[in-house]
């Protein structure tokens, strides 16, 4: 029993965590989460070159062959710097290609999905907040697709969607007529989303994906994101209360403060092998991997928002500015906890699968 | 990662669920045992197979073996589904025991180790006193050289079980000039000595545990001293790298929540089978999400020491304690929340306990009560979040008056 990380993983992250200290510290993640989206497409095509388009994509097609822990690890990185680049979308929309998609549909997509020369994206929700697979009603029959999908990331210039319609199949569409894409007023401005609206375009299934596995999958990544966005908000926090002077002493010298710092790492530092364990479990324990990944996105999103809150109340007056950067990672976990469906849906899910 | 044990820890835990079947119940004469006696003869059982404090040098009555974080659990876990008697007391087996093989003497060791593993000598420790919780050092209960032997005066409180023990392992201040921390010694005494007095405290819950421990000149051998005499304060440290056995084991977590959930299955609520009211649903859900946490990090943090890299999951380690005691008061406040009109009763009879198993319904009272001793027992939680703030977050310690 080991419950731990190869080397290989650990330097997986390790690099990763280089990369974005250097390409995209925080001042960068302001600029661009403010509107100046410059930078966006050589951080792309850095994250593309460090492989991590390609994590979960066979080696035939020109990936790496790994699995959702990997893409995990990525997405606690990437949370951890609130980098405000594609992923999500895109590796999830990689993930159902790589399940479900049929040999020549790997054949066409994936080895443009690992070198990054295609912008692939998923559509899962449906207006009302119906996210779950079984709650979808978008209607494709005979090549078409029609219907509404809220919510979607890295739309705007997506030429390719992985598309959830009723009866939980999933549709590949392409982006061309009958696709409209409308941006929407996101919270997280560093991850915007958009409604795509589908009248009877042209769509092929991806017959052999199922999408509750995606869902699972997608449920996994935002928990992870959510662990690395929380983890850096503590220490984050630990940093600003160690300058932050007040009656003549760093605020981190009162107790109160000190045991309320305690408090965030409690809440979300142990957390990181529920999804450690849900992760694993989609490649390796798949029966149990529905339940893991419910508590997972349930619990670790709903621990770093409280961490988040307090990070904010920790840092006095400037916590609650637009000008201090806790903003942008308060709203980076705000979208993990709520895309998706907020924790509710995932604890009732959680329930069914227990048998209640 | 690799969640399977593999063959060498399936093969180990074949022989051991093959070992409790063939010892527990006991058979024969030995059937008719009382629990305590019946506890120990299968002790002696457990130690002889090599499945019990299996690290203890066999000098000393354990099996030699290397320390084996991945195998302790693997028997752990058949222990606890076998049901057999494998906890004995804490106190002996998990502090004074480790405390021996540190700094004891070899004749300590010889005399006390064996039959503190076997459950026929037991132990309760002497270190709270009243005017010294958190602030142990500041303890005041003085031991008197004279000739061949050491006079104990003072009171310790809080001591749990010292009615029924029969030796205590306790600090006292020998050095009454030395500083705060140097002027301790860590001494052994036998409870039926004359001049030491038990008068029990009965528990908010009712039910008595812990006791005042008054001395009043009572008289113990002067080698009855573990490591130097002065340093006391260093053998208690010595012996915290052992205390993390303790935390290795998020069985009572996990036993506590399906107690919940049975709980919940046994009662109407809204009209409904409890478990299928949304309320209840959640707050379950809720619960699972705190247990498999801990859980999850209690596995970390064996792989980690099984591969000798602590350092890789140091924050889960020093948070363990508060994780699981969030997680019992927690589990606690949803079982009443489940069952309202038992907290108007008072408990009485079995259901006054420490802990709650079994989990009879009429405990889970007694243990939304019981469940806030563990925010204290040990290191106070306060304590521990100053601990995590300064050794996980690296923020700087208390500023404490000059002496302290």
């Amino acid at each position: 029993m080991d419950f731990s990380l190869t080397p290989e993983q650990e330097l997986l992250q390790e690099t990763l965590r280089s990369f974005v200290a250097k390409e995209c510290p925080p001042p960068q993640v302001r600029k661009i989460f403010d509107g100046e989206r410059g930078a966006v497409p050589a951080l792309r095509k850095g994250l593309v070159e460090l492989g991590i388009a390609g994590l979960v994509v066979p080696e035939q097609h020109g990936g790496a062959g790994l699995e959702l822990l990997e893409l995990a690890l990525a997405a606690e990185e990437l949370g951890r710097g609130a980098v405000p680049v594609p992923f999500l979308g895109a590796a999830l929309a990689t993930l159902a290609l790589v399940e479900g998609g049929s040999a020549a549909q790997q054949a066409r997509w994936l080895p443009r999905l690992a070198a990054g020369e295609t912008r692939a994206t998923i559509a899962l929700a449906e207006p009302g907040g119906r996210w779950l697979p079984s709650e979808w009603s978008a209607d494709f029959a005979r090549g078409r697709l029609t219907g509404t999908k809220p919510f979607v990331p890295e739309a705007a210039d997506a030429e390719l969607f992985v598309v959830g319609a009723a009866g939980g199949a999933l549709a590949l569409v392409e982006a061309g007529p009958g696709v409209r894409v409308t941006p929407e007023p996101t919270l997280d401005r560093g991850r915007p989303l958009a409604t795509l609206e589908l009248a009877a375009a042209p769509a092929e299934p991806l017959a052999g994906a199922a999408a509750q596995r995606l869902f699972d999958a997608a449920s996994v990544l935002l928990a992870a994101d959510a662990f690395g966005a929380a983890h850096q908000l503590v220490r984050a926090t630990a940093a600003y209360v160690m300058t932050r002077q007040q009656f003549g002493q760093p605020l981190a010298q009162f107790q109160a403060v000190k045991h309320q710092l305690a408090n965030m790492a409690l809440d979300i530092d142990p957390t990181r092998g529920l999804w450690w364990y849900a992760a694993h479990a989609h490649d390796h324990a798949p029966a149990d991997a529905p339940r893991a990944a419910a508590l997972a996105k349930a619990h670790v999103t709903d621990r770093a928002q409280q961490v988040a809150r307090d990070a904010v109340e920790a840092h006095g007056g400037i916590g609650f500015t637009w000008e201090c950067d806790v903003q942008i990672w308060f709203k980076r976990v705000m979208f993990d906890r709520l895309w998706l469906g907020a924790p509710e849906l995932h604890r009732e899910r959680f329930a069914q699968l227990e048998g209640w | 990662m690799n969640l399977q044990f593999g063959e060498k820890y399936e093969k180990l835990r074949a022989e051991v669920r093959d070992f409790c079947r063939g010892s527990w119940p006991l058979a024969g004469d030995e059937a008719r045992l009382p629990e305590r006696e019946a506890a120990i003869a299968w002790r002696k059982r457990a130690l002889a197979a090599g499945f019990l404090h299996r690290t203890v040098p066999r000098a000393y009555g354990g099996a030699g073996l290397e320390p084996d974080v991945m195998a302790e659990t693997v028997i752990r876990q058949e222990f606890d589904r076998a049901g057999v008697p494998h906890r004995g007391s804490v106190q002996g087996t998990h502090m004074l025991v480790p405390t021996l093989l540190e700094c004891g003497s070899e004749a300590q060791r010889l005399a006390y180790i064996p039959p503190t593993l076997t459950g026929e000598l037991t132990w309760c420790q002497g270190y709270s006193e009243p005017g010294s919780g958190s602030d142990l050092a500041s303890l005041q209960s003085r031991a008197v050289l004279d000739g061949e032997e050491w006079v104990l005066t003072g009171q310790k409180i809080w001591t749990s079980q010292a009615t029924e023990t029969d030796m205590m392992f306790g600090l006292f201040r020998t050095e009454p000039d030395a500083p705060k921390h140097a002027g301790i010694s860590y001494l052994l005494l036998p409870m039926r000595t004359p001049g030491i007095e038990v008068r029990p405290l009965t528990m908010m819950q009712g039910g008595v545990d812990f006791c005042e421990v008054f001395f009043d000149g009572a008289r113990i051998p002067a080698g009855n001293v573990v490591g130097k005499r002065g340093e006391g304060w260093k053998v208690t440290r010595a012996t915290l790298k052992h205390e993390r056995m303790l935390i290795g084991d998020s069985s009572g977590a996990r036993l506590a929540f399906d107690a919940v959930v049975a709980l919940a299955g046994q009662l109407e609520r809204n009209g409904r089978p409890g478990l299928q009211d949304p309320a209840v649903r959640q707050r379950l859900a809720e619960a699972a999400g705190y247990v498999a946490t801990q859980e999850w990090a209690v596995a970390r943090m064996l792989s980690a020491i099984h591969r000798n890299e602590d350092a890789k999951a140091a924050s889960e380690l020093l948070m363990a304690k508060l994780i699981g005691t969030d997680t019992q008061q927690r589990l606690a406040k949803l079982a009443l929340e489940l069952i309202p009109e038992d907290g108007l009763r008072e408990p009485g009879g079995d259901d006054v306990v420490m802990g709650i198993k079994p989990f009879t319904r009429g405990r889970w009272v007694s243990h939304y009560m019981f469940s806030l001793a563990g925010a204290i027992a040990g290191g106070a939680s306060n304590v521990q979040r100053n601990i995590i703030g300064e050794r996980v977050l690296g923020l700087p310690r208390d500023q404490r008056p000059p002496g302290h």
